[in-house]
């Protein structure tokens, strides 16, 4: 066994059982903490695929940004009403059937594809070419980033502005 | 080490984040299954990448998570608003644009 199988096998079942806590759990503030879990054992993933700087931005952006954004918006929802936010499922048959058919067409799907068994050697520096692409072949988009990043924190800025 | 595990974890993730998104009654709640559902495309997109040898699945998950951090961070703030408003954000409970 591999030190990448033997990471996969260990990771996996951890993103699978955090993930389902999220979806799960009554608590919604527990709920956040088992999804930081699940986006660190992300980035436990995408180290096993060698991408190492996406590791690095999963972790800051994602287990830093979003978790520090959600608890900021749960504390501040509790504030307003007072109350513990318990929240429920409805509707678990329905929505577990839906989800198990995506599933299963999904899995079937990738049955039959025909995928490589092995990787091939990673191509030298990762993060330089990530780099390198970025600010050639893919400009454009890289651009266009900065531009929703503007019109979003526009609307953040309306959203926050004082009732008049 | 093949490509179909990675590709059949990231299916059984994005399959609980559907779950989530379905059956969730809080706004927030629903919110944590669309990040779960975006992750589940990452890691399709980075073991696509590693497998294929090609760098455009790294900067196609780097927009993703950009995208989705603005995404939440204006998802919550719209929230929040709503919180203010109707003082619920049971997603059931806001059926203002029901016919």
């Amino acid at each position: 066994m591999t030190l990448e199988a033997a990471g996969f096998w260990g990771l996996a079942p951890v993103l699978l059982a955090s993930s389902l806590a999220v979806v799960l759990s009554k608590n919604l503030f527990h709920s956040v903490l088992y999804l930081a879990l699940a986006l660190v054992a992300t980035a436990g993933v995408f180290l096993l695929l060698q991408a190492e700087f996406l590791a690095a931005v999963q972790v800051l952006l994602y287990a830093g940004g979003v978790i520090t954004i959600v608890v900021f918006a749960i504390v501040v929802t509790e504030r307003l009403v007072g109350e513990r936010l318990a929240q429920t499922n409805r509707g678990v048959i329905n929505g577990g059937l839906i989800s198990l058919a995506v599933l299963i067409w999904i899995v079937v799907f990738i049955a039959g594809a025909q995928l490589p068994r092995t990787a091939p050697p990673p191509p030298g520096d990762l993060t330089q070419a990530i780099g390198r692409d970025l600010l050639t072949r893919f400009v454009l988009p890289f651009e266009l980033l900065a531009v929703l990043f503007l019109a979003g924190l526009l609307g953040a800025l309306f959203f926050a502005r004082k009732e008049e | 080490m093949g490509l179909q595990p990675y590709l059949i974890l990231a299916a059984c993730l994005f399959a609980i984040g559907l779950f989530g998104v379905l059956t969730r009654r809080n706004a927030i709640g629903i919110l944590l299954g669309i990040e779960l559902m975006l992750n589940a495309v990452n890691i399709n997109l980075v073991a696509f990448a590693r497998y294929a040898a090609d760098p455009a699945g790294l900067i196609f998950t780097l927009f993703t998570i950009s995208i989705t951090v603005a995404e939440v961070a204006l998802g919550l703030a719209i929230v929040i608003l709503i919180f203010r408003v109707r003082l619920t954000v049971e997603a059931d409970h806001l059926d203002l644009l029901k016919g």
